[in-house]
C-alpha cells in the first residue's frame, strides 16, 4: 500500500497461535462475502491465503489460537503494538481452547510422552487466552466461530459502527427459532442456559444438548444449571467433563468444573 | 344462560367435522395453524389435515419438565398448553423494520406486508385467548399502535377450544382466565368423548364464525349435552396452583425487600426462556445493521428479554445488573405494575413459566413465599 493512495484502504493482518486453524478457515469460508470488500480493504498478512506479507502497522489483526509458549507472549506483545484494532476469535484465542486441558496437569508428563527429545521444547506450564497477555478490542466467540459473526464484526469496524454480538443464553436462540427445549422435554443436560449464544443453537436443533462452545454467557449461573444436572442423574465427575470442554479455562467453566473435583 | 356456561345458541358437530371446517377455512383463504407433535412436545404450526392433530396425545408437566404421554382415547385436544404460545405468530421473533439506502431513502418494506396475511389459529385455549387481548391492548392501542401486529390481527380467525383437562403447572382458574372461553373467539369447541360418540360442541363469537357454522353439519346441542361439556369444563377448573389476584399486586410491590428475591436469584440461571414462553411478554430491542460496503443499513426489531444484561443498559449504566432484580422486575410486572400500566394483570396462568423453566423457578410458590411470609 503505497503512501500515494488517495484513500487508505484498512490494512487487515490474520495472525496464528496454537490452534486447528479452522477459525481463520471462516473467514475463507466466508469468500462471498467478503468479495464485496476485496476493493476497500486490503489483505496485509495472512499466510494461510497468501505468501505477500506486509509489514506493519495494522489497522485491524485478528488473532487465532491460545498463547502457549514464551515466544507466544513476546509475539502477541509485537502483534498488539502493530495493530489499531485487535480482535480474537474461537475459543483458543478467548479462553484458551480445548488445549487448556493441559492446565490442569503437570507439563512435563506430557513432553516425556510426547516427544523423543523433549530437552528441545519450550512451553508454558497452561495454555491461556490472548487476552491475558494484551489488551483485546473485540472478541468473536465459538469453536469454530460463526462465518456470519466474523462478517458482522468486519463490517461493524468498516462502518464504524457497533458490533451485533449479542451475549445472552442460547436459549433465546432456541426460542426465537421455536426449538423445543431438550432440556425440559426430554431430561438431555444441556449448557445452553450459561452458554453465549451465535452459533443458531445448532445442537438443540438436533435433539443433542448445548455443548457450550461460544462460553460461558454474559451471566452464567453454573451451579445452579449443574444442580439441575445432578436432579437428571448426572454424576459429579460427568458434570465435571461438561464444563472442562472447549471453552474449559473461561473462568465461569473453570471454576464450575473444579467445583465437581473429588 | 344455563348454568353450565354455555350461552345459546350452541351446536354440535361429530368429531369427523372438523376436517370440513379445517377446509373450509383454508378454502377461504386462512392459513390454517394448530397444534401437532414434534421434537417430543405439541407445538403450534401449520397444519392442513386432522391428521396433523395430536389425537390421542397428552402430555404431563411439572417444572422444568415436559413429557408427551398418550391417552387412552383419540382426543384431538386432549393435552394441555403447546410449548410455545401464539405470540411467534402474530409477533414474530424478528422483523425487519426498515432499510435505509446510502442516499437516504428510505425503504419501508414493512408496507402492509402483514395486512394480507389471513391466519386461523385451530386450537386456543382460553388463558391464551385472555394472553392475546393483552397483548391486544399492548399493540393495537391507538397511541402507539403496530402496524405488524395489528396487521396480522385483523386477519386473525380464532377457533378457541374450552379445556376438558388442566395440566399440573395450569393455574387459570385463579387468574379468571380460564378453562372456558366467553369471549374474543369466531369459534369455540368444547370436545366431548361420550361412550358411544366423538363431538365437539360449537359456539361462535360473531358472524363470521356463525357462517362457517352454517358450512358444517350441525345440529342443535340438547341441554344435556351441555350439562356433560360443563362438568368437563368444570372438572378443569379445579386446579391445586393459584395465585390470590386481589392482594397479590398490593402485597408484592410493598415487599420488593423481601429476603426470598435473594434466594430465588441463586437459582436463576437468567437465560430468558421464562419470558419467551410468556404469551404476554412483549418486549422486543431494535437492532441496527449495515452490509459490508455500507450501501444500505437494516433495522431489525427483535425479541428482547428483561433478563438479558443489554435490556437495562442506558447512557451511564445498567440499572438492573442482578439477577435479583431482573427477576423481581419481571414478576412484579406481570402480578402487580402490568395493572396501573394496562389495566390487566400480564399473567394467564398458562404456567409455561414454571414447565419451561431449566431450573424449575415456581412463580406460584415465589409469590407465596413472597406474600404470605
Amino acid at each position: 500500500m503505497s503512501g500515494s493512495s488517495k484513500i487508505k484502504k484498512p490494512k487487515v493482518a490474520v495472525f496464528k497461535f496454537a490452534s486447528c486453524d479452522g477459525c481463520q478457515l471462516s473467514l475463507l469460508d466466508a469468500e462471498d462475502e467478503l468479495l464485496e470488500v476485496t476493493d476497500s480493504i486490503q489483505i496485509a498478512f495472512f499466510p494461510e491465503v497468501s505468501r505477500r506479507m506486509l509489514k506493519g502497522p495494522y489497522d485491524l489483526g485478528i488473532v487465532e489460537g491460545s498463547i502457549t509458549t514464551p515466544h507466544d507472549v513476546e509475539h502477541i506483545r509485537d502483534i498488539r503494538k502493530s495493530c489499531g484494532i485487535l480482535a480474537t476469535i474461537g475459543a483458543c484465542a478467548t479462553a484458551g481452547g480445548i488445549q487448556s486441558l493441559r492446565n490442569w496437569k503437570d507439563i512435563k508428563d506430557f513432553v516425556h510422552i510426547v516427544y523423543a527429545s523433549p530437552e528441545y521444547i519450550s512451553t508454558l506450564d497452561r495454555s491461556m487466552p490472548i487476552g491475558s497477555f494484551v489488551h483485546v478490542d473485540h472478541e468473536l466467540r465459538g469453536c469454530p466461530i460463526n462465518k456470519y459473526q466474523l462478517v458482522e464484526l468486519i463490517s461493524s469496524l468498516l462502518n464504524g459502527r457497533k458490533p451485533q454480538i449479542p451475549t445472552h443464553s442460547v436459549c433465546v436462540t432456541c426460542k426465537e427459532k421455536g426449538t423445543t427445549c431438550v432440556l425440559v422435554a426430554r431430561g438431555i443436560p444441556c449448557l445452553g442456559p450459561v452458554t453465549q449464544t451465535g452459533c443458531g443453537a445448532i445442537c438443540p436443533s438436533f435433539n443433542r444438548g448445548c455443548y457450550g462452545c461460544y462460553g460461558p454467557m454474559e451471566t452464567p449461573n453454573t451451579s445452579s444449571l449443574s444442580s439441575r444436572f445432578l436432579e437428571l442423574g448426572l454424576t459429579q465427575h460427568e458434570i465435571l467433563l461438561a464444563f472442562r470442554n472447549f471453552n474449559a479455562y473461561a473462568e465461569p467453566f473453570r471454576r464450575e468444573s473444579e467445583s465437581h473435583e473429588k | 344462560m344455563a348454568n353450565n356456561g354455555f350461552e345459546q345458541p350452541v351446536f354440535k358437530i361429530q368429531s369427523d367435522e372438523m376436517q370440513r371446517l379445517l377446509d373450509a377455512l383454508r378454502q377461504n383463504g386462512y392459513r390454517t395453524l394448530g397444534p401437532i407433535i414434534k421434537d417430543e412436545a405439541i407445538v403450534y404450526d401449520e397444519i392442513s389435515t386432522v391428521g396433523d392433530l395430536p389425537r390421542g396425545w397428552t402430555d404431563e408437566q411439572g417444572p422444568a419438565s415436559y413429557r408427551l404421554v398418550k391417552r387412552n382415547d383419540d382426543a384431538y385436544f386432549g393435552f394441555n398448553v403447546p410449548a410455545q404460545s401464539w405470540k411467534k405468530f402474530l409477533y414474530p421473533s424478528e422483523r425487519e423494520l426498515f432499510r435505509v439506502r446510502r442516499d437516504s431513502r428510505v425503504q419501508s418494506p414493512s408496507e402492509n406486508r402483514e395486512s394480507s396475511l389471513k391466519y386461523a389459529f385451530i386450537g386456543v385455549r382460553p388463558c391464551e385467548l385472555k394472553a392475546i387481548s393483552i397483548q391486544d391492548r399492548v399493540f393495537t392501542s391507538t397511541e402507539y399502535k403496530d402496524e405488524s401486529y395489528s396487521g396480522i390481527r385483523h386477519g386473525l380467525f380464532i377457533v378457541a377450544v374450552n379445556c376438558t383437562s388442566s395440566g399440573d403447572d395450569c393455574f387459570c382458574a385463579s387468574m379468571k382466565t380460564g378453562p372456558m372461553a366467553k369471549r374474543h373467539f369466531d369459534l369455540s369447541l368444547t370436545e366431548v368423548i361420550a361412550p358411544s360418540e366423538h363431538y365437539f360442541l360449537v359456539e361462535h363469537g360473531n358472524e363470521l364464525g356463525a357462517s362457517f357454522v352454517r358450512g358444517l353439519n350441525a345440529t342443535e346441542a340438547s341441554e344435556a349435552e351441555m350439562n356433560v361439556a360443563g362438568d368437563l369444563i368444570e372438572r378443569a377448573g379445579k386446579q391445586t396452583r393459584r395465585i390470590e389476584i386481589d392482594r397479590t399486586p398490593e402485597l408484592l410491590s410493598a415487599r420488593l425487600d423481601h429476603p426470598e428475591w435473594n434466594v430465588v436469584a441463586k437459582k436463576c440461571l437468567t437465560c430468558g426462556n421464562c419470558t419467551l414462553v410468556c404469551p404476554t411478554c412483549f418486549c422486543s430491542t431494535v437492532e441496527d445493521t449495515t452490509d459490508l460496503i455500507g450501501s444500505f443499513a437494516t433495522r431489525r426489531r427483535k425479541w428482547d428479554s428483561c433478563f438479558t444484561l443489554d435490556f437495562a443498559k442506558v447512557a451511564g449504566g445498567n440499572f438492573r445488573m442482578t439477577s435479583r432484580s431482573r427477576y423481581r422486575q419481571w414478576v412484579t410486572h406481570k402480578l402487580s405494575t402490568w395493572v396501573e400500566q394496562f389495566g390487566t394483570l400480564g399473567c394467564v396462568g398458562c404456567g409455561r413459566c414454571i414447565t419451561w423453566c431449566p431450573v424449575g423457578i415456581d412463580i406460584i410458590s415465589e409469590v407465596q413465599k413472597i406474600t404470605e411470609t
